[in-house]
């Protein structure tokens, strides 16, 4: 019955898939269980539709923007669209604003991946032993990351005021030697007060992809390295260090190309000011695809941005393996 | 010596402690500040009265908001875009992980390829050219019994969750637990005379609750937080999430209770369907290396 079906033409299947055959089909198909047939059609009955899915929203917007950024394509518009070759990015390679993006973005990335990256495991040490209490502290810890990062703006914005709350604690703290700045207002503290909440919201997220990383390593290990009388430091130094390898380069990937992405932060602080100081490259690509409609130049914008993405991933990747 | 580790274990809980004040105040802040009036915020602001729900507290900030942003519609929206795209997420990707992590289909192994080849693109970088595309799309919808065809998903639900269905990483999570679970169960259950879709829905499915639940919470987080995309697909006041409601608090003059009001609204509910218990099972599990 099954074996009557007609066969679906399976465009990824290649001959080479198939059980190694002898040249004649009916001892070939004697190797194949009952209801082979039947499975093939099944099977990729359940694949497809989330590879449809995937097809036409990753896959060919993928390709569309690789292509779109070589044209005069906008959003809406009567004219057909047409090649042009290099000329969005030429005109991106002469703006000097995208220049003063990429520059803010290699800023924020430079600070945000040591600093994030060592604070988060500094609280994955400290809550990753059992003590009373401990999921009190996981779940304070882990409080920012589940509040979204627009709300978490939101919340800095009112407390960055030059009559905010991190200005009133500064006072406080110094006994009133402090006077803060107007964070967002200056050009010389907007970022940095943008990693500082940046980095607020999301160590926590890296705290968890630590712990799971440290939960990994063998007790036996501390155990041993205690009968040969170790230090606490020598212990990080020798047990959970080497044991994080894997883990070390999972959350150096996350980070970088998180920060690399910065938007929303931008987009609900300072749109980018004051004076071109906070602003970012997916937030140009934004400026000139969604609020100009030029959908071409942003496209243009986002191909270097995952060019940059890749490489500085790749450049990771090399440095990370040669160490050990 | 004994003292000594004493002294240690106390210091060790102290920065525990610091952390943990550093990670809660701005939370706890916006939580109190939500009851207060603006007056009495920025009076608070230089004592510790800025964390404590005390003077005129009361809800007038939350009724303030429903009266100044079409709050209820937004959270509506929110809810049910985030739970239709958790749902069929989960349908669609564990769907497709079954038949990759235990069926022999020909051909699995470069499609299993190609999908994990597309967690390398940030969405970002999709982002713009997906909006230039998704008003190409067609869509059709039952208008009485005719069928309307009509081009151009902007400024509608499905633009919110149909792109965000598929995805790589619950297919992978997916897969990586169907491959724990003994592959006997199948082969007893055909034994039996049941389909393969049978075998999926009675047999894998229920003994796969954990990852179920894991890839729940990964589709509900950025469903629900979702900004970028919204803002530049969404123009219409009736179809739009939560997160693009902040914009209505910075028209004409600011009310700062009334914005953490909304804050803590979007941010309570969210919590309220994802407990932390959840947050850390779902973590538990191995990332991917």
């Amino acid at each position: 019955m099954a074996t009557d079906l007609p066969t679906r033409p399976r465009p990824a299947a290649p001959e080479a898939a198939l059980p190694p055959s002898n040249t004649d089909g009916k001892a070939r198909r004697a190797h194949r269980r009952p209801g082979f047939r039947r499975e093939q059609l099944s099977g990729w009955g359940m694949i497809a539709p989330a590879a449809l899915l995937l097809l036409t929203f990753i896959f060919i917007p993928a390709i569309l923007g690789f292509g779109l950024a070589f044209t005069n394509a906008r959003l809406i518009s009567p004219r057909p669209v047409e090649f042009v070759g290099l000329d969005n990015f030429a005109r991106l390679f002469s703006d000097p604003t995208f220049y003063r993006a990429l520059l803010n973005v290699a800023y924020f990335t430079v600070v945000i991946v040591p600093v994030q990256s060592g604070l988060a495991l500094v609280m994955a040490l400290l809550i990753n032993k059992k003590f009373r209490g401990v999921n009190f502290f996981r779940t304070v810890y882990f409080l920012p990351v589940v509040t979204s990062m627009v709300v978490v703006s939101l919340l800095w914005l009112f407390m960055y005021r030059k009559d905010g709350l991190i200005n009133e604690i500064l006072s406080a703290v110094s006994f009133g030697l402090i006077d803060g700045p107007d964070w967002l207002g200056d050009p010389n503290t907007a970022m940095p007060a943008i990693i500082i909440l940046s980095i607020w919201q999301a160590a926590g997220f890296h705290m968890i992809i630590w712990l799971a990383g440290l939960q990994g390593i063998s007790g036996e290990l501390y155990e041993a390295s205690q009968l040969d009388g170790t230090s606490r430091w020598q212990q990080f130094r020798y047990v959970t260090w080497p044991g994080l390898f894997h883990t070390r380069s999972l959350v150096l990937v996350t980070i970088t190309i998180q920060a690399l992405g910065l938007f929303d932060q931008i987009s609900v602080m300072t749109q980018g000011g004051p004076m071109d100081s906070t602003t970012t490259i997916i937030y140009e690509a934004v400026q000139s695809g969604y609020r100009q409609q030029e959908t071409s130049y942003a496209s243009a914008i986002s191909l270097v941005f995952f060019v940059l993405v890749l490489i500085v991933s790749a450049v990771q990747r090399h440095l990370t393996r040669e160490k050990d | 010596m004994k003292n000594q580790l004493l002294l240690k274990s106390a210091g060790t809980m102290l920065v525990r402690i610091l952390f943990a004040v550093v990670a809660a105040f701005p939370i706890v802040f916006m939580l109190v500040s939500s009851l207060k009036p603006d007056q009495q915020i920025f009076g608070d602001m230089s004592s510790l009265a800025a964390f404590l729900p005390v003077g005129n507290i009361s809800f007038d900030n939350y009724a303030a908001v429903f009266d100044r942003v079409p709050a209820a519609r937004f959270l509506l929206n929110s809810v049910g875009v985030s739970a239709v795209t958790v749902i069929l997420g989960i349908f669609v990707n564990s769907l497709c992980a079954f038949a990759l992590s235990r069926m022999q289909v020909r051909g699995k192994k470069i499609v299993f390829t190609a999908i994990l080849a597309t967690l390398i693109v940030p969405f970002q970088t999709l982002a713009l050219p997906l909006v230039w595309w998704v008003n190409q799309l067609p869509y059709f919808e039952l208008n009485g019994f005719s069928l309307e065809f009509s081009k151009g998903w902007l400024d509608t639900y499905q633009v919110q969750i149909i792109p965000f269905i598929a995805n790589a990483f619950s297919i992978y999570l997916f897969h990586q637990y169907f491959e724990s679970i003994p592959k006997e169960l199948d082969e007893a259950a055909r034994i039996d005379g049941a389909g393969w879709f049978k075998i999926y829905r009675q047999v894998v499915m229920p003994l796969s609750g954990p990852a179920t639940a894991t890839v729940a919470i990964l589709t509900f987080l950025p469903a629900w937080n979702s900004y970028l995309w919204p803002l530049m697909v969404v123009q219409s006041e009736e179809l739009r999430p939560v997160m693009i409601g902040i914009q209505y608090f910075f028209q004409l003059n600011v009310s700062w209770g009334e914005v953490m009001a909304y804050a803590s609204l979007i941010t309570v509910r969210w919590w309220s369907s994802s407990s932390p218990s959840s947050v850390h099972s779902s973590t538990a599990s191995p990332p991917a290396a």
